[in-house]
């Protein structure tokens, strides 16, 4: 077998690939978090539940209805983004002109209401999601196996990362966006409906977080805690590519999801910290992240 | 004084303004017919801003506020906004992640009759020639010519002018001129809050003078000669 640096090749590629899934999922869920947090100035905790609930709906869609993981990949996103705008029409609207803090603690609170509720039901064990039979299966690339289905989330990812980044750098409507991130009085008073606005991409960051979900389910269990556990990385991401920053949330997501394939194999000890750390030494370079911009 | 026979399109009676607790409008009244340039007169503080703002429903208000014929006490910004009226605000308000021609396709369009690109980069030619810079790099002129042209554009025939000359270079307050006379003679109906008394004179029919959030005298243009209403507008303004 080849080796590199001490490593065996297999290995090494082994933990790039899951370093590039993990990665993925970063970057799909810190895109939302900034998309929301740019307009509505809300660190919405509740992204992790939105995730989860994701794979939750897609679970019971195909459990209680028999509605296949295709179906699940528009549906999920479409049931959850609604909740979406539920929350901000009846909770988040009440609270915009308070302090940030209060939609931190009220996301936080719903995040734990929909973890707990999701527990009592169907325990903390985890239920498996089968991969769709199209995708089952892997090639063989020589130098290591790759499964479809994680070839499938990659480039799906990379996919959904690009057009969240066109539509809101390159359109009308994304001019909207960020033109209201930076004044939304102002974009108001120019004939735009920002309240309706800010409710829609509310729920438009929720169904990219249930999106997520949706893929993540055949990869690891469908579990209440899941958007718990990786939430907490996601937000170290964001904070590391820069609050409010699209492309620095989708090249840090990618990006940080490799350091920590790479630490694993490198030095596994620190695989779980090594994001931290990271977020560390930028915060002290680079207080507004590394794509951020200081305001 | 002859009453204008053009039909009222604006009709302000006892406005009040709020921001948060403190009170800063105590009973606007004003009026502003077709095709006419009102000025807003005052010293900082006085409530000129905040006249726009309210009418524009950017603060908290009460009182009447009736446009061409609408309430809009009680209606939210956008819907102002799409009834015709255009914004400037005192701030300009050029946004830095947009950059020019971004800038000056923002505002939808409202009405019909709106300037092409082509009409507005005729009127402000710099403009063209800064088409892909980011908005908040363009000079202090640049971005009030730009603030001006991204409203002309929607068809909006009404416009909200704050301190439109404020902080300029004199070449630059007489493109602006010329350009508000312009609009003039295109039939815009304007109201402009002024700092500048001298450029205020040059380009409106009336003034309103503003003080401590109440409008305390009108005086109409053409009786600017009258060395008896300097003389007030001098107590008024220590101009």
């Amino acid at each position: 077998m080849m080796e590199l640096l001490g490593v065996s090749t297999q290995a090494l590629f082994g933990q790039v690939l899951i370093g590039f899934i993990n990665g993925a999922f970063y970057a799909m869920l810190s895109l939302g978090l900034a998309v929301i947090f740019g307009l509505l100035n809300i660190v919405n905790f509740a992204h992790g539940a939105q995730y989860m609930l994701g794979a939750f709906v897609t679970w019971m869609l195909l459990n209680y209805l028999g509605i296949n993981y295709w179906a699940a990949l528009l549906l999920a996103p479409v049931i959850v983004g609604f909740f979406g705008v539920l929350m901000e029409r009846f909770m988040l609207q009440r609270i915009y002109k308070l302090d940030h803090i209060y939609g931190l603690l009220l996301t936080f609170g719903v995040a734990l209401l929909l973890e707990g509720a999701f527990r009592q039901q169907y325990g903390v064990s985890g239920m498996p999601y089968a991969i769709p039979s199209q995708l089952q299966g892997g090639q063989n690339l020589g130098f290591m196996f790759l499964p479809n289905y994680r070839a499938w989330v990659i480039v799906a990812s990379i996919i959904v990362c690009f057009s969240t980044w066109f539509l809101i750098e390159k359109t009308r409507l994304g001019s909207y966006l960020r033109a209201a991130t930076e004044n939304p009085k102002l974009v108001q008073a120019f004939g735009v409906n920002v309240p309706l606005m800010i409710t829609l991409t509310y729920a438009f960051g929720a169904a990219l977080a249930a999106l997520a979900g949706v893929m993540a389910a055949p990869i690891y269990q469908v579990s209440p805690v899941m958007g718990s556990n990786i939430i907490i990385v996601v937000f170290a991401v964001v904070v590391i590519g820069g609050m409010g920053s699209i492309s620095g949330a989708i090249i840090s997501g990618f990006g940080l999801g490799l350091i920590e394939g790479l630490t694993k194999v490198f030095y596994p000890e620190a695989s779980s910290t090594v994001i931290f750390v990271v977020m560390a030494i930028v915060l002290l370079i680079k207080p507004a992240g590394l794509f951020g911009r200081a305001s | 004084m002859s009453e204008n026979p053009a039909p009222v399109r604006l009709d302000v009676q006892g406005l009040q303004a709020y921001y948060g607790e403190s009170h800063v409008l105590h009973g606007i009244d004003l009026k502003v017919h077709r095709g006419e340039l009102v000025t807003l007169l005052g010293h900082n503080g006085a409530g000129k801003t905040s006249t726009l703002r309210a009418i524009m429903g950017l603060i908290q208000r009460s009182g009447s506020i009736r446009f061409d014929g609408d309430e809009l006490v009680r209606m939210p910004p956008h819907r102002i906004a799409r009834s015709g009226m255009g914004y400037v605000p005192e701030e300009r308000g050029i946004f830095a992640s947009l950059d020019v021609t971004e800038n000056l396709l923002l505002p939808p369009p409202v009405k019909k009759g709106g300037m092409s690109i082509e009409e507005i980069h005729t009127l402000f030619p710099n403009l063209k020639e800064r088409a892909h810079s980011q908005g908040t790099k363009l000079s202090g002129g640049e971005q009030q010519m730009l603030a001006m042209a991204r409203i002309l554009r929607t068809g909006a025939d009404f416009l909200l002018l704050d301190e439109v000359t404020e902080g300029l270079a004199p070449v630059i307050i007489e493109q602006i001129g010329v350009a508000i006379r312009l609009l003039k003679e295109r039939g815009f109906t304007i109201l402009l809050v002024e700092q500048n008394f001298p450029f205020a004179a040059t380009v409106a029919d009336r003034h309103y003078v503003v003080e401590s959030g109440r409008v305390i005298d009108m005086v109409p243009n053409a009786d600017l000669s009258d060395p008896a209403v300097m003389s007030r507008l001098h107590s008024y303004l220590g101009i």
